[in-house]
């Protein structure tokens, strides 16, 4: 308790830590909401709860770490080889085994999505062993009042790539014939197929395009954090918990939950120890369905 | 098999040169239930590789003598599979079955943890090297003796050379200010509890202690606060992740401490994967070949290292592994207690063993009541322009500490 009230002091007593700390979470939120955004894809149009979202992530952030070890493509660019190498694995595990549940009920898509996280980080796990792993590509750190503000060069990159990939997303989600197909069979599948929509087309699309997403943002947190065959989990936590928090097919809404989960967790950490960061997100997601819980029991007496 | 006829050309090479060849020695059988499978086996191999290059060494010097007699150690193996139940089954049926009355560890805690009650059981005395945890040692075993220092000590060694660096710099230790960030596991639980021990000892003030989670790859809001309170000490200990992820942010964040300690450098590869962010870091570790302990066995650490890696040629490309080292080790604490016992009598032995004081090439050996060895303190190593060098304890180290860090 006493610790906990020393570090709130801490933040009044030297206000420009608030600063470190929003922008900690931004640059580290940005990375959350790329995932998040993936899952709410594939929960809107295929009402598929996909349970190896952070697997996806872990196994992006593996692709880049690995060609960068061989030396053949820089970091950088290896976020976008990531984007296309899980955008092919993607499809694989679409045609394998998501298109076999799409039409079946909630529990068979979960356990099947859950198998597949397990299945992933052991084969990981297997492949390149236990030891955890990162690329580091030593550039520079801007500092800010005092030097109490710090702002890795590379987290700065890692901001912009994922931003840049978002607006990407979003373009294409409005503008393109496939996306335009996307929002439509998100709307009414049946509809959709109605009108010469090729759903099937549509749903491998989709599912595709997340597990691109995932592996591009995993290629960027290789570069700021740490992975580990076995740290999916803690990465579909996070997505769940956006996703709820925001909604379904409401992109400035993921982002901006995204940004803030990010936020919060930093504050989290430096408040009640690090032990905690983590925990901020699972306590989000509970008080998120409780309002959300209660908004819907007010709605329905509305109604009646 | 080739590997075992290399030993043997190797000793026999070396042979004649010893004054007695101890060839016609009768044989003193030990036993050894050790991970040559499983996850454990790439250790469990290179602690049975000490071992056989420990009996070959004492064999060169005239075997072990007890009273007019000599004797050659021989060590019956069974392979545990890195399982602890499998560990204690073998561990019954080298003392039933085969009549060992002397056993050498197996790899492991864990391992050493699920054997320990049975040799406790038949007062089977087993010094073992590769053990660390302290809660082998509050068990009230009178029959386990280990030579490696465990693992509160692992970090300890920083707050002593930190509060003698502050008596150089003529101020006092109490004045030391440490950060603390461990992993919330028994290992690393224990180190923090050594570091914190030692601390309040020299009075020093304790401003972070934080415990990381099990899936830690963010440190960030640790390190503001380090950032807040300007420690002269940070201590990190959480396995591989927390040794990468501590030395990546410091450096990322030009957090300045003088003295930065950290353990599992080498599983992390922190001098391969972050270059000069690792420059000055402190590493801890059982044993290093540039220490200067010295023993009529093995001559110098240094000469051990050379003369294993002439025995095992597979350890050619690499430095012998401090699990190695310490396995010989224990063979030799062996030999000397059966000398001075004068006697095969396993409680005469196990009285011999609890009352050894003895200099090796792998530090002072000496048992407290518990059965841990207290003469050797951990060996810390600074990375030094991308080298681990020797800087603690002062007296044996090879280098100087660069300090402060930065």
């Amino acid at each position: 308790m006493e610790q906990i009230a020393e570090n709130i002091g801490y933040l009044f007593q030297y206000p420009v830590l608030n600063i470190k700390t929003i922008l900690d979470g931004v640059m580290i939120g940005a990375i959350f909401a790329l995932a998040a955004y993936g899952l709410a894809l594939v929960w809107g149009v295929m009402n598929v709860k996909n349970l190896a979202q952070g697997d996806f992530v872990i196994a992006g952030g593996y692709i880049c770490w690995w060609l960068a070890k061989q030396g053949w493509v820089h970091p950088l660019l290896g976020v976008q080889v990531a984007f296309i190498v899980m955008w092919g694995f993607g499809w694989v595990v679409y045609k394998l085994i998501i298109s076999r549940v799409i039409e079946r009920d909630l529990f068979t898509s979960l356990l099947a999505t859950f198998g597949l996280a397990i299945m992933m980080a052991q084969i990981m796990n297997l492949m390149f062993g236990s030891d955890t792993q990162s690329v580091n590509l030593g550039y520079e750190t801007f500092f800010f009042f005092n030097g109490f503000v710090d702002v890795p060069m590379v987290k700065l990159i890692c901001l912009v790539l994922a931003m840049c990939l978002a607006f990407g997303v979003i373009v294409f989600m409005k503008r393109s014939r496939m996306g335009q197909a996307i929002r439509a069979t998100s709307q009414d599948s049946r509809a959709a197929r109605v009108m010469g929509i090729d759903t099937e087309k549509v749903y491998a699309f989709t599912f595709s395009l997340n597990s691109a997403i995932c592996g591009a943002a995993g290629a960027l947190v290789v570069m700021i954090w740490v992975i580990q065959p076995f740290y999916g989990i803690t990465h579909s936590v996070r997505a769940f918990v956006i996703v709820t928090a925001a909604g379904l097919g409401n992109l400035p809404g993921v982002i901006a939950a995204g940004l803030g989960i990010g936020a919060l967790e930093q504050y989290g950490g430096f408040i009640f120890g690090i032990g905690y960061q983590q925990a901020i997100a699972v306590v989000l997601l509970l008080i998120v369905l409780f309002f959300r819980l209660m908004q819907q029991r007010r709605k329905r007496q509305s109604l009646s | 098999m080739k590997l075992k006829h290399a030993a043997f050309a190797a000793a026999a090479a070396l042979g004649f040169a010893a004054p007695v060849f101890a060839a016609d020695c009768e044989t003193l059988t030990l036993g050894s239930a050790i991970s040559l499978t499983g996850k454990y086996a790439t250790n469990g191999i290179h602690a049975k590789n000490g071992y056989e290059f420990a009996i070959q060494k004492i064999a060169e010097n005239g075997g072990v003598q007890i009273g007019d007699t000599c004797y050659n150690f021989n060590v019956i193996y069974y392979d545990d599979e890195s399982k602890g139940d499998r560990g204690a089954t073998l561990a019954e049926r080298l003392i039933q079955q085969d009549g060992v009355q002397y056993m050498l560890g197996p790899y492991s805690s864990g391992l050493t943890k699920a054997i320990a009650p049975v040799t406790e059981k038949y007062g089977i005395p087993m010094v073992e090297a590769e053990g660390a945890s302290r809660s082998l040692f509050n068990q009230g075993y009178k029959y386990l003796f280990a030579v490696l220092s465990t693992s509160e000590q692992y970090l300890a060694s920083a707050i002593t050379l930190a509060a003698e660096m502050a008596e150089k710099e003529g101020k006092d230790p109490a004045s030391v200010k440490v950060a603390v960030a461990v992993e919330n596991d028994p290992f690393s639980l224990d180190i923090r509890a050594g570091v914190l021990e030692d601390a309040s000892k020299y009075g020093m003030q304790i401003v972070v202690d934080e415990k990381l989670p099990r899936d830690l790859s963010d440190m960030t809001a640790i390190l503001t606060k380090v950032k807040l309170t300007k420690p002269d000490v940070l201590i990190v200990s959480g396995h591989s992740k927390g040794a990468a992820t501590a030395v990546r942010q410091v450096g990322e964040q030009k957090i300045s401490v003088p003295m930065f300690a950290i353990t599992h450098c080498e599983s992390a590869d922190v001098t391969g994967n972050f270059g000069d962010y690792a420059e000055n870091v402190l590493c801890s570790t059982q044993w290093a070949e540039t220490l200067t302990y010295e023993d009529a066995i093995f001559g110098t650490a240094a000469n051990y290292e050379v003369e294993f890696k002439a025995a095992f040629p597979e350890y050619a490309e690499k430095k012998v592994p401090y699990q190695t080292a310490q396995a010989s080790a224990a063979v030799y604490v062996f030999k000397d207690a059966f000398e001075r016992a004068g006697t095969l009598d396993k409680e005469a032995v196990r009285d011999a063993i609890s009352a050894t004081d003895l200099m090796t090439f792998y530090g002072g050996i000496k048992f407290s009541d518990a059965g841990n060895n207290v003469a050797k303190p951990m060996v810390l190593r600074q990375i030094q322009g991308g080298e681990y060098n020797v800087v603690a304890p002062s007296e044996f180290a090879s280098h100087p500490l660069n300090w402060p860090r930065n």
